[in-house]
């Protein structure tokens, strides 16, 4: 009848995340404005809290609530990622809100709960269930990204991502309607000895692919991506990018990968989607005048590179998205970061010639993003180099030689746009005075965490990619 | 022809000829009104398959709760009669033979699997066994949903309301 | 199908036939009133109406349908709650307390910040 006390354990994070929510937003109301600054330190210890509480969950291994969760090493290691990137976000987020005058205490109780429904995304283990947790972090983060109400531009960015994804979400509902009608059963586990219909099977399954393609922007799903994150405040674009993304590839590993219909199933448009989401994100990078839609369009490039990984189908291949996910989170959340502090009010300093003269004035803040934009092109010492590595490396493993070479040949278009920007900071003279205003403490804190994480994994990646392969192996 | 068979070919019309409606209306309150057939015409459907509850729901929610707060929109924004434009010729060139091509393909695949769906288990009623489902096996994702009728909750007066 | 739904069906036709046949039969019986242009108008104290009868409504208003939607919703679980009430026993009363429990912090949320003031 009532849930033993393990299946609580197992869903610690998840709990701990949903409570501090609910008292973020009840704080809300009851705490005056001038102590704004205490409903955001509840939530920052919220999303701490929940990395404990991930924690105390590995200790408890194995599946809670007849089977509907599963508690194992894959979905601990997405549960830190998440985690980690909602204490970031939040960090980060204080003081331009602050400057924006946006600062409500339902910015962070919406993030605590997005990063609940991602953490109920990677050990769902059933498809209702997982379509709760993509439904209860999409629609969080579409009020996030319509946060900025008076700016038109914002809204409409804010509508277009609503109605787009609310399509999605109901593409992956009727795959999964269509699975359930093949196989009798939504759980994951049970589908491969249902006698059923494989004809129904598989196009569930597409469906399926198709809804979560979406929300991780691949091609061709990818067009709402660029005005969403050029529309969105600037620190809930680095969550958008980053944990969502995570979230939607662990989910569609867990379902390619655990059922074993699936895991022979629309390789080829995998392999397709991989292909063309690298080039439909490089080479419209390579026109951008904007750094927030440049970002989105290298964002687009890098689902790609870790389709690549998933398109391998095999354990380093999940390893390698693992790993890649990790680096990727770091330096999106360290470059959307700069790019919050730098815009200024009202978000007004995003073209690249802005950032003219930026290594001479703000030296610091230079520094910085040219760590992070090294990172994303694949430089070494970077994390964003042995991340592309392990990609290479799981790909050629499973003969996708052509695959790789596009890849290598994205890198290569990537320098461009990347290295553009470190120019235009470094050699040319700024042709506007702008006011260089000091790196607040927190967001100081977010961008030294990053910068540490992305070099650390350059040169130590070791531990995390023992993790990784550890996580890889999903029972089936 | 057996009742059945009649009604499901009567509801399927239904529905189908209020989803061009819906479409080819030019007047957002007919689209709606539109709308209202093609959700009864659903509850009708499901009712037939013998599920009752869902039927209810669609009733209660749909052509009730949902279909009022559309009304509400349109009056909200005084919405007139719509002016035609033909600048989509991607929609009309493009969308519609893709379109078609699914709704094909899709009732190629569907009937290629015909009768050879997985059982599936009944109670004694159905609204009793979903109950069952919905408080035991399901209980997790059930409480789960309070947690996303309260996100949608905080968006909407988040999204809407008037700052003081 | 069931057969005893066989009445609702009866019901629901009689429902949707009764304004059809009413209007119908008016139509021949009532007296031709159009002939005359000034009765179509509407009435406003005999001068000409100025405007649109049909007039913008506050946001404000918008918010509490919206409520209301998100309320029915969730009043739709309580029914196979009802309905397995005895099987379920105290399990099934906890349950759907803390699924309640959750949805009244949001209500208390929404009286805190005003949002179901009318002016």
């Amino acid at each position: 009848m009532f849930a033993p006390i393990e299946d609580l354990y197992r869903l610690a994070p998840e709990l701990v995340l949903c409570t501090f929510g609910i008292l973020v937003m009840l704080a809300e109301p009851f705490v005056p404005r001038k102590r704004s600054g205490l409903v955001a330190f509840l939530a920052l210890l919220g999303a701490g809290a929940a990395l404990a509480a991930t924690r105390l969950s590995w200790a408890h291994p194995g599946t809670a609530f007849y089977g509907l969760v599963r508690v194992d090493d894959f979905s601990i290691f997405l549960h830190f990622v998440v985690g980690a990137v909602a204490v970031l976000v939040i960090l980060g987020s204080r003081d331009y809100l602050e400057r924006e005058g946006l600062h409500r205490g339902e910015f962070y109780a919406l993030v605590l709960f997005a990063t609940a429904g991602m953490g109920v995304m990677v050990s769902a283990q059933e498809l209702v269930t997982a379509f709760i947790g993509l439904e209860i972090s999409s629609i969080s983060s579409y009020i996030l990204a319509s946060f900025r109400r008076n700016v038109p531009k914002s809204n409409e960015s804010a509508m277009k991502y609503f109605l787009l994804g609310s399509f999605a979400t109901s593409f992956f509902l009727y795959g999964v309607a269509l699975v359930y009608g093949a196989t009798g059963t939504t759980l994951l586990s049970r589908m491969d000895s249902a006698s059923g219909n494989p004809t129904l099977l598989r196009l569930g399954l597409g469906m399926i692919f198709i809804g979560l393609a979406f929300k991780v922007a691949s091609a061709p799903f990818q067009l709402w991506t660029p005005d969403v994150y050029e529309g969105a405040p600037t620190p809930v674009t680095a969550l958008l990018s980053s944990g969502p993304k995570a979230a939607a590839f662990a989910l569609l590993l867990r379902i390619f990968d655990t059922v074993f219909a699936a895991s022979q199933l629309w390789v080829w448009a995998i392999w397709v989607s991989a292909a063309l989401t690298m080039f439909a994100g490089n080479l419209a990078a390579l026109v951008q005048s904007n750094v927030k839609r440049m970002l989105a369009y290298s964002s687009i490039a890098h689902a790609g590179y870790i389709l690549v990984a998933f398109a391998a189908r095999n354990e380093i291949g999940t390893a390698a998205v693992l790993f890649y996910l990790v680096a990727y989170a770091l330096m999106k959340l360290g470059a959307f970061t700069m790019v919050t502090h730098l815009g200024g009010e009202g978000e007004r300093r995003l073209e690249i010639n802005d950032y003219a003269g930026l290594g001479s004035q703000q030296p610091a803040a230079a520094a910085f993003l040219t760590l992070y934009l090294f990172s994303l092109l694949g430089l070494p010492v970077t994390a964003g180099f042995l991340g592309k590595f392990y990609i290479f490396n799981a790909a050629l493993k499973s003969h996708l030689v052509w695959l790789a070479v596009l890849l290598a040949i994205n890198t290569v278009i990537s320098a461009y746009y990347y290295l553009r920007v470190i120019v235009v900071m470094y050699m040319r003279e700024p042709q506007k005075e702008w006011a260089a205003t000091p790196i607040p403490r927190a967001v100081g804190l977010v961008l030294v965490l990053t910068a540490a994480g992305t070099l650390y994994l350059g040169l130590f990646p070791n531990y995390l990619m023992e993790f990784a392969t550890q996580s890889a192996v999903l029972p089936r | 022809m057996s009742l059945e068979l009649v009604l499901f070919f009567v509801l399927a019309a239904m529905a189908i000829g209020g989803a061009v409606s819906l479409i080819l209306q030019r007047h957002p309150i007919h689209s709606a009104l539109s709308l209202i057939v093609v959700m009864v015409a659903l509850a009708g459907l499901y009712l037939l398959l013998g599920a009752e509850f869902i039927a209810a729901v669609q009733i209660i929610v749909y052509a009730g709760a949902i279909m009022v707060l559309f009304v509400f929109v349109i009056m909200l924004l005084n919405a007139g009669v719509e002016a035609r434009t033909n600048v989509s010729r991607m929609a009309r060139y493009v969308g519609l033979p893709l379109g078609f091509f699914l709704t094909v393909e899709l009732a190629y695949w569907i009937a290629g699997g015909a009768g050879r769906q997985a059982p599936v288990s009944a109670g004694p009623t159905p609204t009793r066994e979903l109950a069952r489902m919905l408080f035991r096996e399901f209980v997790f994702p059930f409480e789960l949903t309070s947690i996303l009728i309260l996100i949608a909750i905080l968006g909407a007066v988040v999204l809407a309301k008037k700052e003081t | 199908m069931p057969s005893r739904y066989i009445p609702i069906l009866i019901y629901a036709i009689l429902a949707a036939a009764f304004p059809a046949v009413t209007l119908i039969i008016f139509k021949f019986i009532r007296p031709d009133s159009t002939s005359a242009g000034a009765k179509l108008k509407p009435y406003e104290c005999g001068i000409p109406p100025e405007s649109d009868a049909r007039g913008r409504y506050s946001v404000r208003f918008y918010i509490v349908a919206i409520l209301f939607v998100i309320f029915d919703v969730e009043t739709i679980f309580l029914f196979p709650w009802a309905v397995q009430f005895n099987a379920l026993g105290l399990y099934g009363l906890v349950t759907m307390f803390v699924f309640l429990g959750i949805l009244i912090i949001g209500y208390i949320w929404l009286y805190k910040k005003g949002a179901l003031e009318w002016v």
